[in-house]
């Protein structure tokens, strides 16, 4: 199974639901077949964003998924950036993915 | 997808949406607008003069973290002529305050501001954690926002400032906008969208972000490796303003200018005049502006030394009826603010 390597940051009270760790080196299917406990993927496309958001959920989230995610997508108040691009000129979560791509995901809702 | 050319410069590539007003931009394009939107808020409201002494309220979160930047970086670009100091209040929250003081301390050596860190203990005698401790986590934000309030205006007039600078930004106005409408609050609906307040002798308070998202805040934070603090308060949070909070970042989800319009409507709401607004008066005890006998501190403290502040309304009422306040109850300090040096002093 062909895989992905990238890194993916968390920041402004995100980390905090992954383990309190800012930095995570993660390896992905490079495919959305992989098995998702709620995420029925069943197509053979290339994985994109969405797809990394499911992963991480099942994956590397300790608590609270109602904080990261909100359906289909981040939860509206979390920044994601790709690359150091908003993901927002990216086509956000239909973005597919490349090996080595980074992304860093803030949330703006802790306190100021 | 090929990478988007910034529609200002023509030149580099985008890197972000703005969500005001959905142009795509680069990042040094981004810097420039989004700081010159904030000399621009400041010049047309006229908020300082040449020479004043302006705090910034820094808790070393993301707002005030960038105001600090932003507002060093224009006194510098546009010589405000401004003297500029850091004011923390350190509410006595272990785990919590303590931990982003020291983000504020690090602004400091960073910004090159002087700072001055007031707390709760010194002026109230009591810490948060043992408010907490007493009372309870129910209306525990209540005695923080009245302390914090106070704690900052006495603080400025020990720094002897003019002003006051909080990094309020649109998103936490148009929160408050909403909120001031279910609670039907006309007199706070009135002056929740005043860019500057002033009371009769409290100092004056502006909001230089009234205008600038929260997102652009926190990306201007990011692409500038702004060293900011973000962990929840320990304590429960402000839930009445956590749903308008939610439901403000859906409906930005949705439309990205509604924050702007629910400023513009909080703005264009007038209050009628039969609307009574209290007068103000000062405080008996402590001489703090207060629109009743007692200012809101000085009710709340006295509730804290009495051991009645987590009762019930009716059964203090009963209480206050059966026994006056003692004699002996903690007043607290007010700083005087000296004479300015270029102020001539009476002969």
């Amino acid at each position: 199974m062909s895989t992905l390597t990238l890194k993916v940051e968390f920041g402004g009270g995100l980390e905090l639901l992954f383990s309190n760790q800012r930095v995570h080196n993660v390896t992905i299917p490079s495919t959305m077949l992989a098995s998702s406990k709620d995420w029925e993927a069943t197509s053979n496309d290339p994985a994109n964003v969405t797809y990394l958001l499911h992963w991480l959920k099942d994956n590397l989230l300790k608590e609270r998924e109602e904080l990261f995610l909100e359906g289909d997508t981040v939860r509206p108040g979390i920044l994601v950036l790709i690359n150091e691009t908003d993901w927002e000129l990216l086509g956000e979560g239909d973005y597919v993915l490349k090996d080595k791509d980074e992304i860093v995901m803030i949330s703006t809702l802790h306190g100021g | 997808m090929p990478s988007k050319t910034c529609v200002l410069c023509q030149k580099a590539n985008a890197i972000l949406k703005r969500p005001k007003t959905g142009q795509q931009i680069c990042k040094e394009c981004f810097f420039t607008v989004f700081e010159t939107e904030v000399h621009n808020t400041i010049t047309t409201a006229k908020l300082f003069k040449p020479g004043d002494r302006v705090a910034i309220g820094a808790s070393g979160g993301k707002d005030s973290t960038v105001l600090a930047h932003v507002m060093k970086t224009l006194n510098d670009r546009y010589n405000y002529g401004l003297q500029l100091f850091l004011l923390s209040i350190d509410e006595g929250i272990t785990g919590y305050r303590d931990d982003s003081l020291e983000t504020v301390k690090r602004n400091q050596i960073q910004y090159d501001l002087p700072l001055k860190i007031l707390s709760y203990d010194e002026l109230y005698g009591w810490t948060m954690d043992a408010i907490v401790e007493q009372i309870g986590r129910k209306n525990n934000c209540t005695f923080c926002g009245v302390f914090r309030r106070q704690a900052l205006d006495r603080g400025a007039a020990m720094l002897e400032v003019d002003h006051i600078v909080t990094g309020h930004n649109a998103d936490d106005i148009a929160e408050t906008v909403l909120m001031n409408i279910m609670r039907g609050d006309i007199a706070r609906l009135g002056r929740c969208t005043l860019i500057c307040t002033q009371g009769e002798d409290t100092i004056k308070r502006s909001k230089p972000f009234k205008y600038a998202y929260e997102k652009e805040i926190v990306m201007y934070a990011y692409f500038k490796k702004l060293d900011y603090f973000s962990t929840e308060c320990i304590y429960s949070p402000d839930a009445y303003r956590g749903h308008a909070r939610v439901f403000l970042k859906d409906l930005e989800a949705a439309r990205p200018s509604a924050i702007i319009d629910i400023i513009h409507s909080g703005e264009a709401f007038e209050v009628a005049e039969d609307v009574k607004i209290k007068d103000q008066q000062t405080c008996q005890r402590c001489g703090y502006i207060s629109s009743n006998e007692l200012c809101k501190a000085c009710a709340l403290l006295e509730g804290l030394e009495r051991g009645i502040a987590g009762m019930g309304i009716k059964e203090r009422r009963r209480l206050e009826k059966a026994a006056p306040a003692p004699e002996n109850l903690r007043t607290i300090p007010v700083f005087p603010r000296a004479p300015k040096s270029n102020e001539k002093l009476p002969a």
